[in-house]
C-alpha cells in the first residue's frame, strides 16, 4: 500500500520485471523478438494498450465494488482490454498507417498479452491507488519493451554465430531468455522494495 | 493401446492424442507460455494449474462448438473470450473454496488462464468448426496434454530446485538443493532442456528412419 511511486516503477522495470520475473506476456516475447525493428513498435503499442487497460481497470473496479459485483470483474477487465486493443488499432490506422501496416497481426494479438491482463489484475489485488496504478501500468511497459528489445538485439546477434542445429529455434530462445533472467536477478533489492 | 474409432462422426483416436503427444501445446507448439513457466514451481501446483485449465479448456469447447452456428463472424473472436472468461471466473471461485492454501500459491495466474493461447486458439481452430463431442475429445487430449507438460516441469524444478516431489523428500537432508531452479531463470532453462531432450529425440528417430 504504502510503495513511494519510484520504488513501484523501478521494481517493474528491473527487479520483478513482468517478462524475466513474473512470466508476464511470453508469447509475443518469443514471437516479436526476431528482430530490433519490429520489438520497439511492438513494445510502444503494447506499453499504452497497458496504460489505457490499467486508467479503465481502476475506474472499472471502483464500479463494480461500489455495486458489489466483484464476480464480474475479470470478465469486464478482459471486455475493456478488447475494446481498448480496438481503441489503439483504429487510432493508428488513421494517423499513422505505415506504423500500423509494420505491426500487422501483432496488433490484435495484444487482446491475450498476459501482461495487459495481469496489470489490471495486479493492481487491483495489491489496492493501488490512482497514481500508483499509473506508475504500475508505465513501469510494466517499460520493463516489458527492455526486455523485448534486449532480446531482439540478442537474437539478431545470435544469427552470425554457429549453433548447432539440434539447439536452434524455440530452444535457443528459452535458454537465452533464463540467461537474461538471472542478469535481472542481480538488480535484486534495488529501490528498497520487497 | 486400443483404437478407438467411431466412423459416423470421424472420431479417431487421433482426436484425442493428437493433442497429447503430436501437437502437445507445451512441449511442440509452445503455447501458453506464460501459466507454463510461473506456477510450475512444484508438482502439486503444476497439476493444479493443469486441471484448471483443462476444467476451461473442455467446457468452453463445448459451449464454443454448441453455438457454433449462431455466432456472427465478425464477433466471434468476442464471444469466445467471455466464455472463457465465464469458465475462469467459476474455476478461480472454487479453487479458492476448496483450497485456499493453492489460491494463495497460484495467485493472479489463475485469473490468467483466460488469455492463455491454447484455450482461445483451440475454440478458434477446432471447437468452432466441429460438433460438440469431437470438439470436446480434442480439448481433453489438449487439456491432459498441457497437465503432462506441466507436470514434466515441475517436478523436474520441484526434484532439482527443492530436492522433493509433490512434497516428499526424495535425497534426505544432505542434499543441496539446486535453488535457482525454483527461481524464475530455471523455469527458462528447465524448459529449454525439455526442448532439446526432444529435438534431440526428434533426429534421432529421423535418423533412424532414413537408415531402414
Amino acid at each position: 500500500m504504502n510503495e513511494s511511486l519510484s520504488q513501484i516503477f523501478i521494481a517493474t522495470l528491473l527487479t520483478n520485471n513482468f517478462v524475466l520475473a513474473m512470466f508476464l506476456g511470453l508469447c509475443p516475447f518469443l514471437g516479436v523478438s526476431g528482430r530490433l525493428g519490429t520489438a520497439l513498435p511492438m513494445g510502444i503499442a503494447t506499453t499504452f494498450v497497458m496504460l489505457v487497460a490499467s486508467l479503465c481497470a481502476y475506474g472499472l473496479n471502483l464500479l463494480l465494488s461500489a455495486f458489489h459485483l466483484d464476480f464480474l470483474r475479470l470478465i469486464s477487465y478482459i471486455v475493456v482490454i478488447a475494446s481498448s486493443v480496438q481503441l489503439v488499432e483504429m487510432v493508428m490506422k488513421k494517423y499513422s498507417p505505415a506504423l500500423f501496416r509494420a505491426l500487422g497481426i501483432y496488433l490484435p494479438l495484444i487482446t491475450t498479452n498476459c501482461a495487459v491482463l495481469g496489470v489490471a489484475l495486479f493492481q487491483t489485488a495489491r489496492d493501488y491507488d490512482f497514481a500508483q496504478s499509473l506508475t504500475f501500468s508505465l513501469g510494466g511497459g517499460a520493463g516489458f519493451t527492455l526486455a523485448l528489445v534486449l532480446m531482439a538485439s540478442l537474437r539478431e546477434r545470435l544469427q552470425l554465430a554457429n549453433v548447432p542445429t539440434l539447439v536452434q529455434g524455440t530452444a535457443l530462445s528459452l535458454i537465452l531468455a533464463g540467461l537474461l533472467s538471472l542478469t535481472f536477478m542481480g538488480f535484486a533489492g534495488l529501490g528498497g522494495g520487497e | 493401446m486400443s483404437l478407438k474409432k467411431e466412423p459416423d462422426e470421424g472420431i479417431t483416436f487421433d482426436t484425442f492424442m493428437e493433442g497429447v503427444w503430436r501437437q502437445n501445446p507445451v512441449f511442440v507448439m509452445v503455447l501458453g507460455m506464460c501459466p507454463t513457466l510461473a506456477v510450475t514451481v512444484s508438482a502439486v501446483n503444476a497439476v493444479s494449474m493443469g486441471v484448471a485449465t483443462l476444467f476451461v479448456l473442455v467446457s468452453s469447447c463445448l459451449l464454443v462448438s454448441l453455438i457454433r452456428n449462431l455466432v456472427p463472424k465478425e464477433v466471434r473472436i468476442a464471444t469466445y473470450i467471455v466464455i472463457i472468461a465465464t469458465f475462469v471466473t467459476l474455476v478461480d471461485y472454487i479453487i479458492q473454496a476448496v483450497s485456499l492454501s493453492l489460491y494463495e500459491a497460484l495467485g493472479a495466474f489463475i485469473q490468467l488462464i483466460v488469455v492463455n493461447c491454447i484455450i482461445l486458439g483451440r475454440a478458434e481452430a477446432h471447437a468452432s468448426k466441429n460438433p460438440p463431442l469431437k470438439a470436446v475429445i480434442n480439448a481433453m487430449g489438449m487439456g491432459i496434454g498441457f497437465t503432462i507438460g506441466l507436470l514434466a516441469l515441475g517436478a523436474t524444478r520441484e526434484i532439482l530446485g527443492a530436492g522433493k516431489l509433490f512434497g516428499f523428500s526424495l535425497f534426505g537432508e544432505h542434499f543441496q538443493p539446486w535453488v535457482v531452479m525454483v527461481l524464475p531463470p530455471g523455469g527458462f532453462f528447465v524448459l529449454g532442456g525439455w526442448l532439446l531432450l526432444f529435438s534431440f529425440m526428434r533426429s534421432r528417430s529421423e535418423k533412424g528412419a532414413a537408415h531402414e
